[in-house]
């Protein structure tokens, strides 16, 4: 495809190592060959291929409806491929966790014990607990653990869901545009988080999202789906953590932007702000 | 405690009414053959718990209630759940189920009792047949619209098809299960009434109807309290269970 090959140019792709701090688990990486996957006969993903190292943080953005969660959830194995393969290697079997847009909390369950949904079977209950506790007091929420989820805020309810996914230590943790629904300051505050926890463990990460300045400011790569294929695969080389609104990242947003618009003329009234950052 | 005046309030008309009743009678503004005084019911009350046929009554009608729920609910929550469960159990069963439906199951009366004579089983299997579809329906309705993102999630994080039923999709059904629970407690009571008042040699029924051909009006009222109180007291039973089992559900929370 010309246009992939075209802005792959432009943007001297290489990607970044993550500045990873400790590393817990061995890390998996992903690989996608000529992965296709159809509803019926409505094709959603054509043939796409990527490799994703281990370690890496991938964000995945493009349009509504483009395929982004289709991908995710072929990558988990919740959706299995119409034709290609996906291979984590280097990882455990069930090396993969993913979390949601939605909490998907039991509203039945108490906190630490919907945290110890994601506890991988085969330990004793005291260990599960212990373990349920601790991937708490990492997402700061320690103290609510014998709560029922009814009453924590949409951004606690994330935090938890966060937990619960980060509990089993996974070695890919896949995210569906988690932070969609939280207002914006929460979503500074989540993404803020999900770095550190990043960094601490290591896990390689494929994250969905429609924002692409939050897709900069997190990580390591960026992936434009259109049209079910791969139309732009940006390394983001920059140092972390990043500050927001910077001259480096305005310029990435911008040129992600312009090709996800390009095709259909910008609206002019997105110009002179565009234009404003990149100065 | 918190008896305020609040929880009093509720009690105003009842024992208004009461008094009223208790005046008219005095007064023999209501004559004894049409309802007696409360005190008079009160006195039959008393005098049929000392002899001991009261108890012995409400225990028969206590027991038959209680076994026709079991079996009958019992049937329905284990149909509900299989064919909640499975498709396949679902189309097999289900047509026959909501055929078998449109029979008011009062109607069967003559029905079951050529087949089981006036003897207990034909009270049990009229109540168990009466409390059969509530729990059924309830119970499958309850499965079907278990949140699938939940059950998705489940699966997502490695639930065994058991984790997944006992952590997902009954806790999920639980209020559902509940309402058809509620529904059948009322259906039980009525149900047996209508048995007992018709064909029984003991219970509660039995004894309003032999009191009727006695004249003995004040039994048939007390027959009649003492079914309102039975009623209220196994729907508080079963509130009791629903707070204690859905104390996670928003509208329990009371904290
Ligand atoms: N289970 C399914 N059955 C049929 N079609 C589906 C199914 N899941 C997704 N699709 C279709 O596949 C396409 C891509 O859906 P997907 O959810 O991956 O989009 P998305 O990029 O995540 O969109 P959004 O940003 O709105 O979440 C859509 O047209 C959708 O209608
Ligand atoms: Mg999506």
């Amino acid at each position: 495809m010309t246009a992939r090959s075209l802005s792959t140019v432009a943007f001297a792709p290489g990607v970044g190592r993550p500045v990873a701090l400790r590393r817990d688990a061995p890390n998996a990486s992903i690989t996608l060959r000529g992965l296709s996957k159809s509803f019926g006969d409505k094709p959603v993903l054509r043939d796409i291929d990527l490799h994703v190292p281990a370690g890496q943080f991938l964000a995945i953005v493009g349009r509504s409806g483009c395929g982004k969660s289709t991908l995710l959830r072929t990558i988990v194995g919740l959706e299995g491929p119409s034709s290609g393969t996906i291979q984590v290697a280097g990882g455990r079997s069930d090396a993969g966790r993913i979390m949601f847009q939605e909490p998907r909390l039991l509203p039945w369950a108490r906190i630490v014990d919907n945290v110890r949904v994601g506890v991988r079977n085969g330990g004793s209950k005291a260990d599960a607990r212990k373990a349920a506790l601790a991937a708490l007091d990492e997402v700061g929420l320690a103290d609510r653990a014998g709560e029922w989820p009814s009453v924590l805020s949409g951004g606690q309810k994330q935090r938890v869901a966060l937990a619960r996914a980060l509990v089993s230590h996974p070695q890919v943790l896949a995210l569906d545009e988690p932070l969609g629904a939280l207002d914006a300051l929460t979503r500074i505050e989540m993404q803020t988080l999900l770095e550190r926890v990043w960094r601490e463990q290591g896990f390689t990460a494929v994250l969905v999202t429609h924002d692409v300045s939050e897709a900069l400011a997190l990580a390591d790569r960026v992936v434009l789906i259109e049209n079910g294929a791969i139309a732009l695969d940006v390394a983001v080389d920059l140092p972390r953590p990043r500050r927001r609104g910077s001259v480096e990242i305005a310029k990435l947003e911008g040129a992600i932007l312009d090709k996800l618009f390009g095709d259909i003329e910008r609206p002019t009234d997105e110009s002179p702000l565009h234009r404003e950052a990149v100065a | 405690m918190r008896l305020d005046l609040r929880s009093l309030q509720s009690f105003i008309i009842p024992v208004g009414l009461i008094l009223v009743w208790q005046a008219l009678a005095t007064a023999g503004e209501i004559s004894g053959t049409v309802l007696p005084a409360p005190t008079a019911v009160f006195a039959a009350g008393w005098r049929l718990a000392l002899s001991g046929e009261l108890w012995s009554n409400i225990g028969v009608s206590a027991w038959r209630a209680a076994i026709g729920l079991a079996i009958g609910g019992g049937i329905g929550f284990t149909l509900g759940l299989a064919n909640g469960a499975s498709r396949l159990f679902e189309r097999l069963t289900d047509p026959t189920l909501q055929m078998i439906r449109t029979i008011p199951h009062l109607a069967m009366i003559p029905l079951v009792i050529l087949w089981f004579g006036i003897d207990e089983t034909a009270k049990i299997f009229l109540v168990a047949l009466g409390v059969f579809f509530p729990v059924y329906l309830n119970t499958l309705h309850g499965i079907r619209t278990v949140d699938s993102q939940l059950v998705e999630m489940g699966r997502a994080y490695g639930m065994s098809n058991w984790a997944l039923f006992t952590r997902v999709v009954l806790p999920g059904a639980l209020p559902s299960i509940f309402v058809g629970l509620r529904y059948a407690l009322g259906i039980m009571w009525l149900t047996l009434i209508v048995a007992e008042t018709i064909s029984a040699s003991s219970g509660l029924g039995y004894m309003a109807m032999n009191a009727r051909e006695f004249m003995m009006v004040d039994v048939v009222v007390l027959s009649i309290l003492i079914y309102a109180l039975l009623g209220k007291l196994a729907d508080s039973a079963a509130k009791l269970l629903e707070r204690a089992t859905l104390s996670w559900h928003p509208a329990y929370l009371s904290v």
